[in-house]
């Protein structure tokens, strides 16, 4: 089945549905931001969904006599790992998840907490303000004044 | 030193960011933030001369080859626009002195400093740097400061105005993000110009489609694209009046350069015009922006608004010259966005001038301003008539490129609004001319001179004067645009 094939990239899109969700029919602004979060962590799955190969281990440098044991960790459990890591062994090679987008996805979740950071503290400051994080009653006190 | 330009030109403000914040004192903030941006002037400036002598620069960070490290790679394009961004800067920095003094506590402006550092860093960094999620993260380091400045305004709309642009921006940039990930899964490669070797390859594949498109749809987030302003006018009327003209200037000119850049030379002219018809997307939005955009500009209470509705239909102009698809059209867009730079920025400063002296941005409260503030107002007027589009303007360069490039494709019509909005735009600049010079004020006693002080009028009066300057001689900026427009289409150094 195709849905199960791809079941990493089904969160994704469940997730980005979700957040985008939230972020457009909530009114509480600290809801919005949530779903902003939610929206953003879905484009971390997506990355590492991406680099990930299964049965494939990290890629540190491994040698002749951990080989066996990283295969072993990384192959436990799944018959499909098994297979990748039986080819993997044939050929004497050790199977690596790619690397970058993990690492770009480090910087990605530091620019999120940065995002929801800045947002937070812009509510309080408008708490402070307004009074209210209630988005319609900000907007009828804007068209007010 | 003279080699590690490219990298010093992001580093200094960056690093520069930190030392504002620990200067502590305001006026020593200031002070870092002055020589951090006459340092990235000097840099870019350079960088431009040297780029329109010799070609491109390539800057391999840390010596790591692209594509696997990240590379710095200024063309004519980019070293056009470093050049814009740290010339606004480095204009609109000594005008932040006094303004911001006025506006922001005391103990708030270093902060305030280090925010702008910042956005100076991202968006240097955007405009250099040769890969695709690098420009992700500048983006993100600017957009954030760009919130952090505009949520300092002294207005509590302020605060409201900032997160709307925060919740947008940061749709805009994860977007844009989403997008460079389908490209990067389907080449396994972020440098711009091996993603440009690669794309033809896999063009027809669906990934590469959806990831162009959202690129496309998170990139007009950022320039704000008629449809999607929609948190623009808030942000420019409610910053601080030194933040407004530096954001109003810089902010949507880079977002430009991305559509430039990705669209381009990564995605290359066939796949985004020919196969993607991008252009029959933008071309009636444009047109659109530019007419709906100028209308409402018109019944703008506040002249920061009013302004700020003139951008988004000014954005209008840059993306229809895109849309052109040709030299003359794509010179007409990169030489607007230089003109526009400066004719907002005068304008902008104009009215923080008037800000500063009467604490009020609302037209009926500038009646009579004419005669109170000459020096102020004949800036604005210079600033008006170079949006106008009046002949020795700056503005008059960029339509008559952009008229050139309509005809050129044989649009009559195309060139008819043009010169429509420009007709809308003598009206909402004549209505500011009405009320400052004709009209006197509401309480008779208020007319003696309040000029603003000099160095608030000096920044301004040297960006008027560049209108004036560009306006008359423009061969500096038609050179390099051109440059800039037959690089970006291959044609040619």
């Amino acid at each position: 089945m195709i849905t199960l094939g791809h079941f990493n990239y089904v969160i994704v899109i469940v997730l980005m549905m979700v957040g985008f969700y939230v972020l457009i029919s909530q009114n509480n602004l600290v809801k919005k931001v949530v779903g902003l979060n939610i929206f953003q962590t879905s484009v971390i799955i997506f990355y590492v969904s991406a680099g990930k190969i299964i049965g494939g281990t990290a890629p540190i440098l491994i040698g002749m006599e951990e080989h066996g044991a990283a295969e072993e960790l990384a192959g436990a459990g799944e018959a499909v790992a098994e297979v990748a890591s039986q080819a993997a062994e044939s050929v004497g090679e050790v199977v690596y998840s790619n690397p970058l987008p993990h690492v770009l996805m480090l910087t990605a979740i530091v620019v999120g907490v940065a995002t929801m950071s800045m947002a937070l503290a812009i509510i309080v400051r408008i708490r402070e303000a307004y009074g209210t994080i209630e988005d319609d009653e900000i907007t009828l006190m804007d068209l007010e004044s | 030193m003279g080699m590690h330009l490219p990298a010093l030109q992001v580093v200094i403000p960056l690093m520069a960011a930190g030392f504002a914040l620990l200067a502590w004192r305001p006026r020593l903030s200031w002070t870092v933030a002055m020589a951090a941006s006459i340092a990235s002037f000097l840099i870019s400036a350079q960088l431009l001369r040297q780029v329109l002598a010799d070609g491109p620069i390539s800057y391999n960070l840390g010596g790591w080859e692209p594509p696997w490290g990240i590379e710095y790679r200024i063309d004519a394009l980019n070293a056009f626009v470093l050049f814009l961004v740290s010339l606004i800067a480095v204009v609109v920095t000594p005008f932040a002195l006094r303004s911001v003094e006025q506006e922001i506590a005391a103990p708030r402006i270093p902060f305030f400093y280090a925010a702008w550092l910042l956005a100076l860093a991202g968006l240097l960094g955007i405009a250099i740097t040769g890969d695709l999620f690098n420009v992700f993260v500048f983006l993100e380091i600017s957009s954030l400061a760009a919130y952090a400045l505009i949520s300092m305004g002294s207005d509590r709309r302020a605060l409201s105005a900032a997160f709307r642009y925060l919740i947008v921006g940061s749709v805009g940039a994860t977007f844009i993000v989403i997008g460079i990930g389908y490209l990067y899964v389907m080449t396994g490669t972020l440098n711009m110009a091996d993603l440009a070797g690669r794309l033809p390859d896999v063009a027809d594949q669906r990934p590469v489609i959806v990831g162009f498109a959202f690129l496309a749809v998170g990139i007009c987030l950022k320039l704000a694209l008629f449809p999607l302003h929609l948190w623009l006018p808030n942000a420019y009327t409610y910053a601080p009046s030194a933040a407004t003209p530096f954001i109003a200037a810089t902010y949507t000119k880079v977002a430009v350069y991305m559509l430039l850049r990705v669209f381009f030379t990564v995605f290359g002219e066939s796949f985004s015009f020919d196969l993607m018809r991008l252009d029959a997307v933008i071309l009636p939005l444009a047109l659109i922006g530019i007419v709906s955009m100028s209308l409402v500009a018109i019944f703008q209470p506040d002249l920061k608004r009013m302004l700020a509705y003139s951008s988004v239909a000014q954005i209008g102009y840059m993306i229809l010259g895109i849309s052109f698809g040709s030299v003359t059209g794509l010179t007409a867009a990169t030489l607007h966005m230089f003109n526009h730079a400066i004719m907002k920025g005068a304008l902008f400063m104009a009215v923080g001038c008037m800000v500063y002296r009467l604490e009020s941005s609302r037209i009926e409260d500038l009646a009579g301003v004419g005669r109170r503030m000459p020096l102020t107002m004949g800036a604005f007027l210079i600033g008006g008539l170079s949006i106008i589009g009046v002949p020795l303007t700056a503005g008059f360069i960029s339509k008559w490129y952009l008229v050139l490039g309509a005809i050129e494709r044989g649009w009559w019509p195309v060139a008819a609004v043009v010169l429509f909005g420009s007709l809308l735009a003598v009206i909402y600049i004549w209505r500011i001319v009405e009320v400052a010079y004709f009209r006197a004020p509401a309480d008779g006693t208020a007319t003696e001179r309040v000029e603003a002080p000099l160095l608030l009028l000096v920044p301004t009066w040297i960006l008027a004067l560049a209108n004036l300057y560009f306006g008359i001689d423009a061969s500096l900026t038609t050179s390099a645009a051109s440059a800039a427009a037959s690089a970006v289409l291959g044609g040619g150094p």
